[in-house]
């Protein structure tokens, strides 16, 4: 049997390692422009478009992301589709990013001053230019602080992909863990990773916060 | 002795001095208005009494004892000292009576019976034995700040600090409280305020100490400091006040 | 040919999945009773004037809130017991509740302490009271009642976090889930199922938290 040295495990963990991050960016990307159109549909949209948004948020905020990402996992293939761990991780993190940076978002607009959507409406605007123009630029910058802090849960939240096989860090660091007999050391390593990714995040949300805070005061 | 005797205090925030060396004697009974205009120091003064802002230099004696920064000195200093706020600060989550009984049940270790036998008695005191069950957000500015007084006599202090007790109140309710504090001082309760009521002053205290650029600029019997100021600033704050 | 839902399978297995719930409920209820009391500890700590209690308390929350809990449960059940400790699942699963809500709550309470203004703890030094009275009868309850709807969340954030442990076996409800479908093959319908009792149960736990929270903030006079 082949000898691990730390560096062993910290390499392939490392390797890993850009699978959580890879997922992480791709969750967010999609996510976001998942959240924005539902943020939009949402504030324009009539009764039941407040009504689906609100379910769908209470959905995903409201069971586990593993259940969340077991139905995606094993009910797309009923639908005929033929789904790898990668693409049911990526949609279902997709997903449950959406919820919660739409539900973000929506405090943000909602704390812009209702004279905003007044005063535009009496300049003549519709709803686009409203948006483009006058909510969203101030929404915007109130709502980078939580944002860049949502981050962080979904990095945190790829960690759970592995369960449904996908190999990013955490499943590597099992896999490591089976050949090697250290878990301590392992799952401290992969800990350890995870807290490189992710501190520097909540440090520079908590510096925006800061930095907002003294913009309006 | 004096029952409370501050000497040479200093005191900085930062750069900026705020007590530059005070001397100041109180007896038993005395009652005593710290005047100036914003900046002076008063305030701050007022708050070294009580430790509630530790000082540089000097020597700050309560009843014959050394006042030190240890906190089971401090805790000895605050059972003589009281006071009271410009803000009332009352607790919110407790009524009137609760907030009047917390202290000297959980500090005094006094039973529950005693606690509420010498909160009713303060409350009815200050004229507010109907609002004993009301909490502090279902009370008026001037029947908090009442409520508050009673507080700090629950503990039966031997000096009250007020400062400026009646600055956040609207016009109207200014007088229930300085009615208040103008009958614990006919009761001989040894009082240093901080006001800018100066008619009030005028009326009740026994001595005026008007601070200037953190220093006592000048003090003595109210009567003689407000028809003759012997330096000039006194006599510019007297004048306006006057206009 | 279109798949055919067959959602009657589970139903021979109810039993199991009630197991599952009882199992989750009883993990939410230690998780969120010793967590939130940790986190009361950990903000008092982060206010002591002791630099280092200070510190430790802040590396902690920052480790916690920082890596994921997967991570954090796979650490404590596989790798403590190479220094001896050696917990059984359902410990294992408990312990890193605990110790991640506690370090949300901590974060949260602390927060609820720098609102309560310092006319407040300023009136109470005044009254001679010490810092353990400070705290115990001025600060905390006001403080809590201010972040109570953050600390709630959190509680049930960490309720749904539950599920990972099926992971290591502790035998709650995705692990009954887990246990079902390899017995009927149903994955789709009982995952489906199951997510609905997740669902029913975060409601139902925001629910309780709010009524605890209405009893324990609630005023009692007659005003």
């Amino acid at each position: 049997m082949p000898e691990f040295t730390l560096w062993d495990i910290v390499h392939n963990l490392l390797l890993a390692a850009r699978w959580t991050v890879l997922l992480s960016i791709l969750a967010f990307v999609l996510g976001s422009i998942v959240g924005l159109a539902l943020l939009l549909v949402r504030t324009a949209g009539n009764r039941w478009a407040v009504r689906f948004v609100r379910g769908y948020v209470e959905l995903f905020q409201g069971t586990p992301l593993l259940m969340q990402l077991f139905i995606v996992f094993f009910g797309l293939p009923l639908l005929g589709l033929d789904v790898s761990p990668w693409i049911a991780a990526t949609f279902g993190l997709t997903l449950f990013t959406s919820a919660f940076l739409t539900e973000i978002w929506r405090g943000c607009v909602e704390s812009v001053a209702k004279g905003q959507w007044e005063a535009s409406t009496a300049l003549g605007m519709n709803f686009t230019q409203q948006m483009l123009y006058v909510i969203l630029p101030q929404a915007l910058r109130i709502a980078v602080p939580p944002t860049v802090g949502f981050s962080v849960q979904v990095v945190k939240g790829t960690a759970v992909t592995s369960i449904i096989g996908f190999v990013e860090l955490t499943k590597a660091g099992t896999m490591i863990t089976n050949a090697t007999y250290a878990p301590f050391t392992v799952y401290g390593c992969v800990a350890v990773l995870y807290f490189l990714i992710c501190y520097p995040l909540s440090l520079y949300a908590r510096h925006l916060e800061g930095k907002f805070r003294h913009v309006t005061r | 002795m004096s029952l409370v005797e501050l000497h040479a205090i200093h005191k900085s925030f930062g750069a900026l001095q705020v007590l530059k060396g005070i001397d100041l004697k109180i007896d038993e009974g005395q009652v005593i208005a710290l005047i100036g205009k914003s900046g002076s120091g008063k305030s701050t003064l007022l708050r070294t009494i009580n430790g509630l802002e530790t000082i540089d230099d000097g020597t700050i004696m309560v009843a014959g004892k050394k006042v030190g920064d240890h906190d089971t000195d401090l805790l000895q200093l605050r059972l003589n000292v009281g006071m009271v706020f410009q803000q009332f600060n009352l607790f919110p989550h407790y009524t009137a009576l609760e907030n009047v009984m917390l202290s000297p049940q959980v500090v005094k270790k006094q039973s529950k019976g005693e606690a509420r036998k010498i909160a009713e008695e303060m409350l009815a005191k200050v004229g507010l034995s109907d609002k004993m069950m009301h909490y502090p957000d279902q009370l008026s500015g001037g029947q908090q700040q009442r409520v508050a007084i009673a507080r700090a006599l629950a503990m039966k202090p031997r000096v009250l600090l007020c400062d400026e007790v009646t600055s956040a109140l609207d016009p109207e309710l200014v007088n229930e409280v300085l009615a208040v504090v103008r009958q614990l001082a006919e009761e001989g309760m040894t009082l240093v305020m901080v006001t800018h009521e100066m008619r009030f002053a005028r009326e009740v205290c026994d001595s005026l100490v008007f601070m200037h650029q953190g220093r006592i600029h000048e003090s003595g019997n109210p009567e003689h400091v407000f028809a003759s100021p012997k330096t000039p600033e006194l006599a510019s704050f007297v004048g306006g006040l006057a206009g | 040919m279109a798949y055919q839902f067959d959602f009657g399978a589970i139903l021979p297995h109810w039993k199991l999945l009630l197991d599952g719930v009882v199992l989750t409920t009883e993990l939410a209820a230690i998780g969120a009773v010793a967590g939130v009391g940790l986190g009361i500890l950990g903000a008092w700590a982060r206010t002591a004037r002791t630099p280092v209690i200070s510190q430790l308390v802040g590396v902690y929350v920052e480790l916690i809130r920082n890596t994921p809990f997967l991570v954090q449960l796979f650490f404590i059940f596989f790798g403590l017991p190479a220094l001896g400790i050696k917990l059984s699942e359902f410990q294992a699963a408990a312990l890193a509740m605990v110790v991640n809500l506690g370090a949300y709550s901590t974060e949260i309470v602390r927060a609820g302490i720098q609102a309560i203004p310092a006319g407040q703890i300023e009136a109470a030094q005044s009254l001679a009271m010490n810092r353990v009275q400070i705290f115990r009868y001025i600060i905390i309850r006001p403080a809590l009642k201010k972040i109570w709807p953050a600390l709630s969340s959190q509680v049930v954030i960490v309720m749904l976090g539950s599920s990972v442990c099926s992971q290591i076996a502790a035998e709650e409800l995705t692990f009954a889930a887990n246990y079902i479908q390899g017995m009927n093959f149903r994955a789709f319908e009982v995952y489906f199922v199951t997510t609905g009792l997740y669902l029913v149960m975060s409601i139902l736990l925001r629910q309780i938290l709010k009524v605890f929270g209405n009893f324990l903030f609630e005023r009692r006079n007659h005003a």
